[in-house]
């Protein structure tokens, strides 16, 4: 038989000798992923069903990360629901404010998935781990506490789409670009329950923070996961860890339902405009687009590499009058690196500011909400009517460049031409 | 099972955050999330919309995030299903875990808003009482059957341990 890597990962959590697409399968997950905002139903529901300890206290992360720091005093509760459940169930992997950072770049970094894992979480980003080859996907908050019952989830195995991309990458194009060309290409139901498998050899010579941004995304095409075979890049970013990682490819044979393949050369910055992530221009073509934010940061684009990025664009320069710039880093090691390196420095003289690692705006969370007919431009991943404040708002979405080329002139602007 | 009620139509690619703003996720109940369904892009929608009621939409229904606060806002606001083109991947699992009755149909257009809908799910068969037509859809397949008998993914899981 004739596997995709998605095919053979899930085959692997079965008992099964041979899967299908469209086969109703029970697998065995390796990392179940909560946040503050999904887990407390995760945790009610477990409790209410009557359950008392959880199937492995070593396969439950728990991130509070969306409104934390606590943004109010109910955001703490149920961050403390978090940590009171963290605690009673003595799972190690529960980070407090101090430790945590963005779980899609956290839990990378500190090696909890590995390629060849099956990863469920209750965020939708959650398919991020793509990247890695693992095979990584958003459930909801009861599927979260069945898991975290009998350490299972049921899952429709999903066809997979093949997107081969060639060519050469132009200077100021990245993973966030490719990704959001794709959506723009087929649309946010474009890839509706299926799993996209990210290849060719442009993705071959992309960094690893570049392959999280696009697998990141897998979600606003409709995916189940976004998945990129393992290679010599991501070998060696997990030579860090010493945990044993199991590497899984597609046979040449695989079956896909579709394949899509496109030249790269020569594309421009892409940028989403509003409410959907598929409404994609260049950048070029966005002329007057006057901002009154940028936000540079979220799981999509809020690693060490995008802001290095953004402070080589801003470094001796000082933002438009009247905008505000927000800058979070991922994590709190991305922060301290960040601080270490000097561009913590420039983003606050540029006339931005340095916040500490959060979800922060990116869902309209804090700091940093829109207002009525407010526009801001943001490395993150949605943007929604709403997505980050007012429904009177609109978010368009961009590569890190972009944002710190336009945080400079006030108007979405190429990076060459700030 | 059979559903009775008004319908009230939406687009394409409903997301998350149109069914419930982040600024509520402080809460888990579904009476309270209820208050917000639907806000950002009808504002007034908790405020028309009577118990047994039922959502029409286009394809992609429920697109965007893992918030299970969504089903279950939509269930608060006292609405009794969801019709739709197609449903995003995560969206129709959380459904189908917690017990929100939903349908894919193609038939989506004929219906219009106001009008007066019965639908027996196990048959899934949609009748609609102001054109006096009948709409067929595909049951679910037989696995999510047996959860949505048993009342939702922790009762199917609950009693799979007993067995």
């Amino acid at each position: 038989m004739a596997y995709t890597i998605a095919e053979k990962i899930l085959l692997a959590h079965t008992d099964k000798k041979d899967i299908r697409p469209g086969e109703f399968i029970e697998a065995d997950v390796d990392v179940a992923l909560g946040n503050d905002i999904t887990a407390p139903i995760a945790i009610e529901e477990f409790k209410k069903a009557g359950f008392k300890k959880v199937f492995d206290n070593k396969k439950i992360v728990l991130v509070p990360d969306h409104f934390a720091p606590a943004k109010d005093s109910r955001s703490a509760n149920q961050c403390k629901i978090l940590a009171d459940f963290a605690k009673e169930q003595n799972i190690m992997n529960y980070f407090e404010v101090g430790c945590m950072g963005i779980e899609h770049v956290l839990l990378p970094e500190l090696g909890l998935v590995l390629p060849g894992d099956l990863v469920i979480g209750a965020d939708s980003h959650t398919c991020t781990y793509g990247a890695l080859g693992a095979y990584s996907t958003g459930i909801g908050s009861t599927d979260l506490a069945r898991a975290y019952a009998d350490g299972k989830c049921w899952l429709k195995v999903p066809a997979s789409i093949k997107f081969i991309y060639k060519g050469k990458l132009d200077k100021w194009v990245g993973g966030k670009d490719l990704i959001l060309f794709t959506i723009g290409k087929i649309g946010v139901d474009g890839a509706l329950y299926k799993v996209m498998e990210f290849s060719g050899p442009v993705i071959r010579k992309l960094g690893m923070d570049d392959r999280f941004a696009m697998s990141n995304m897998a979600i606003e095409a409709g995916g189940r996961a976004g998945l990129i075979e393992p290679d010599e890049i991501t070998k060696k970013y997990m030579a860090q860890f010493k945990r044993k990682p199991k590497y899984y490819t597609s046979d040449h044979d695989a079956r896909y339902e579709k394949i899509y393949e496109w030249d790269v050369t020569g594309l421009e910055p892409q940028v989403a405009c509003p409410h959907l992530p598929s409404n994609v221009k260049p950048v070029s073509q966005l002329k007057d687009i006057k901002l009154d934010q940028v936000v540079i940061g979220s799981c999509t684009n809020g690693r060490i590499s995008d802001l290095r990025i953004a402070a080589r664009i801003l470094k001796g320069r000082k933002i438009k009058s009247g905008l505000k710039l927000i800058v979070i880093p991922a994590t709190q090691k991305i922060y301290l690196e960040c601080v270490k390196e000097g561009l913590a420095e420039i983003f606050v003289k540029a006339g931005g500011v340095f916040e500490t690692p959060s979800c922060g705006p990116c869902l309209g969370g804090h700091m940093g909400i829109l207002t009525d007919a407010e526009t801001a431009l943001a490395t993150t991943n949605r943007n929604f009517i709403g997505r980050m404040g007012s429904p009177k708002s609109f978010v368009y979405l961009s590569n890190p460049a972009v944002a710190a080329a336009s945080a400079i002139t006030g108007r979405i602007t190429h990076p060459e031409k700030a | 099972m059979i559903l009775k009620g008004k319908v009230h139509k939406f687009g394409d690619d409903v997301n998350t955050d149109d069914i419930i703003a982040a600024k509520y996720l402080v809460s888990t109940d579904a009476k309270e999330l209820g208050k917000h369904c639907m806000e950002s892009i009808s504002p007034d929608f908790s405020g028309k919309v009577a118990a047994g009621d039922i959502i029409v939409a286009g394809k992609n229904f429920g697109c965007g995030s893992s918030r299970e606060h969504a089903p279950l806002a939509i269930k608060g606001c006292g609405v009794s299903a969801v019709l739709a083109k197609s449903f995003a991947a995560i969206f129709f699992r959380n459904a189908i875990n917690i017990g929100l009755p939903f349908l894919e149909t193609s038939d989506v257009e004929k219906i219009k808003e106001g009008d007066l809908l019965e639908i027996d799910l196990s048959g899934g068969i949609i009748k609609n009482l102001s054109q006096n037509s009948v709409y067929k859809t595909q049951s679910f397949p037989g696995f999510l059957q047996e959860i949505v008998e048993k009342g939702g993914l922790m009762k199917w899981v609950a009693a799979k341990k007993e067995r």
